[in-house]
């Protein structure tokens, strides 16, 4: 009972981090990321590559990663996303060819010596190896600081989005483009910068979750859906919103696979989904521009 | 600079003007210019099976499988608003009921095909109806996730043959009926299509795509209208589906595979978003290119994806909107 209790409460903020940046980016500033899983991923095999293949300090490839992580959201926006903006349909399709591309470009084989990342290989070392005992249950350091690090994000980026110029700039673009840029704010640099932000995080999500298994490409997918779960059932732009449903998801998911199996877990994923839009079709905490998402 | 200097100057040709309306009855010059685009395309599809070889009137059969998939996004996304990343949905359960029938009741591919087309439709709709609330990338991805979810319990409750599928279906007599088939099914679709969408019912959809808070305002029900256009773009998909099942003799967890939501959306955006027309021609040039890169695995699905991508950035018109402006208008370089 209390492992179920103490690896949902996990699971939750690993939904809540990895839901992080997709929020700030498509909550928040309204640009839609479909790349976010696939950025996820690619940090993962970056690090992997830069500690394995260059042998570097493992602080610093996380570094690099994540460096490499937002100049590449800041790229999509600049070539892809700007061209489209406006027109919702090729905004979606555009985005999701750039994640198809990174995530089967992953997995390609045999194109200049180039391996692939198939397999279970490639795993990433805890930041603090061991384990530690609360309530007669062993938690390993990394879990710790999966909660550690959800937490410290959560309140950052509440304090970014709601005390920081920049931050309340991305919140003013997502209410009203226009009068927002009525008062001075460049709506394009703002959602350029928000798409840095968002890559970054999603890669920081990437290095802190990832070692507690091993990556691959597929992680991609279903991180995105993730993330994407917790934005509907939370509701836009609400962050009370992402972290009460990032924890309503967490321990449905841990508790169903408790009870009747690992299979059950994407049942009860969209399950959910569908029950919280039959319920309550804007989101459990959702206001800001419900009607115009949802009808 | 000399770019600067001149300007391209576009004017409908005269005959396109004489053509509109009634007028075009006034002589078979004018009817002629009508009707050559559309009988061409007619006679083309139903002359092309004659011209090839055994190989490639397989691939003319997948083709066509693509061609309806490309045509139902087409539908649902420039017609509706709604962006259906899970074309392998319709697939999946077209071909899935198609399979089952003939598997436990021995109906034979006359019966299963047109059952399996309503069967899948209905189950497809009922799926996806309450996840119509949702529009834009919301809805986009929730029918992305359909088929992953789909496969997954599948799998999970080892149902229909589990991860291995059924075979030893019943297929169809010849190739020349497998070819006739679906591309009479192409072609029904299509010009259906293409009517549907300027009666009522379609300028209704359109109004909800635009803005569908107006047509609320009007006192029309939004979330009825999307239920009859899915459950139409599902018909066809479920169609293909059910076809795609007797033409290999065999079901199985491929059929919710990738490939069948990423290439019709390449094709689409290839041939021009919401002309109906040009996502068939999207397919009918992607699928065997895709054919010709079978070695590749993975590869190929970069390949659509750039593709894709090239297209929507530098030619976001599509081929078909290319063309008919060609064909409609003239250009001429002018001073400025």
């Amino acid at each position: 009972m209390e492992s179920v209790l103490l690896y949902g409460a996990i699971n939750s903020v690993t939904f809540a981090l990895t839901a992080i940046g997709f929020s700030l980016v498509y909550g928040v500033s309204r640009v839609p990321n479909f790349a976010h899983g696939a950025i996820y991923v690619l940090v993962g095999f970056l690090t992997w590559s830069f500690v394995n293949d260059l042998n570097l300090n493992y602080a610093l490839s996380i570094v690099i990663s994540l460096a490499i992580a937002s100049v590449l959201g800041l790229a999509i926006y600049q070539f892809v996303l700007l061209r489209l903006r406006g027109m919702p349909t090729s905004e979606i399709i555009a985005s999701f060819a750039v994640s198809l591309i990174i995530l089967e470009g992953l997995r390609l084989q045999g194109i200049g010596g180039f391996k692939g990342f198939i397999g279970p290989n490639y795993v990433l070392k805890p930041f603090i190896d061991g384990k530690i005992e609360i309530f007669n249950v062993f938690v390993d350091y990394q879990r710790l600081i999966v909660v550690v690090a959800g937490v410290v994000l959560a309140i950052g980026l509440w304090f970014f989005t709601h005390r920081t110029k920049i931050g309340l700039s991305l919140r003013a673009i997502a209410q009203d483009e226009q009068a927002a840029m009525m008062l001075g704010i460049n709506s394009d640099r703002a959602a350029m910068i928000s798409m840095a932000i968002g890559s970054a995080l999603a890669g920081l999500a990437a290095v802190i979750i990832l070692p507690l298994g091993n990556i691959t490409a597929e992680a991609g997918y279903h991180v995105l859906i993730y993330a994407l779960a917790v934005c509907i059932i939370g509701g836009l732009g609400s962050w009370a919103g992402t972290v009460l449903a990032a924890f309503l998801l967490g321990f449905a998911m841990k508790v169903s696979t408790h009870m009747f199996g690992a299979v059950w877990e994407s049942v009860v994923l969209v399950g959910t989904i569908i029950l919280v839009l039959l319920v309550k079709p804007s989101g459990l905490l959702g206001r800001q521009k419900e009607l115009e998402e949802r009808v | 600079m000399s770019f600067q200097d001149l300007r391209k100057k576009r004017l409908d040709r005269s005959i396109e003007v004489r053509s509109r309306g009634l007028y075009a009855l006034s002589s078979y010059r004018e009817m002629t210019y009508l009707l050559a685009p559309r009988l061409f395309l007619i006679v083309g599809f139903l002359v092309m099976p004659l011209l090839l070889d055994n190989y490639w009137q397989r691939v003319l059969c997948t083709a066509g499988v693509f061609a309806m998939l490309a045509l139902s996004f087409d539908f649902l996304a420039e017609y509706v608003g709604l962006v259906c990343l899970g074309g392998s949905l319709f697939i999946g359960f077209g071909g899935y009921s198609a399979g089952l029938l003939n598997e436990h009741f021995s109906l034979p591919p006359v019966a299963t095909i047109p059952l399996a087309t309503i069967i899948g439709a209905c189950v497809s709709t009922l799926v996806i109806m309450p996840c119509l609330r949702l529009r834009g990338i919301y809805f986009a991805i929730i029918t992305f996730m359909m088929p992953l979810f789909a496969r997954n319990v599948i799998v999970a409750l080892s149902l229909f043959g589990s991860t291995e599928g059924i075979t030893g279906l019943d297929t169809m007599p010849n190739i020349w009926v497998e070819q006739y088939v679906i591309l009479i099914a192409v072609l029904v679709s299509l010009f259906g299509l293409r009517r549907f969408v300027t009666e009522d019912v379609g300028l209704i959809m359109m109004g909800i795509k635009d803005n569908d808070r107006a047509v609320l305002a009007a006192g029309i029900s939004i979330f009825r209208y999307r239920v009859l256009a899915v459950f139409i773009a599902a018909l066809i998909g479920c169609f293909a589906g059910a076809y795609l099942t007797h033409l290999y003799g065999w079901l199985g967890l491929s059929l919710f595979a990738m490939d069948f939501s990423i290439l019709p959306i390449a094709a689409t955006v290839m041939g021009g978003m919401g002309t109906l027309v040009g996502p068939v021609i999207g397919a009918l040039i992607l699928s065997p290119l895709s054919e010709a890169l079978r070695g590749l695995g993975q590869l190929r699905v970069v390949l659509y994806c750039l593709l894709l991508l090239v297209f929507i950035l530098y030619k976001p018109e599509g081929l078909m909107n290319f063309l008919e402006r060609k064909y409609h208008q003239f250009e001429r370089e002018e001073k400025v």
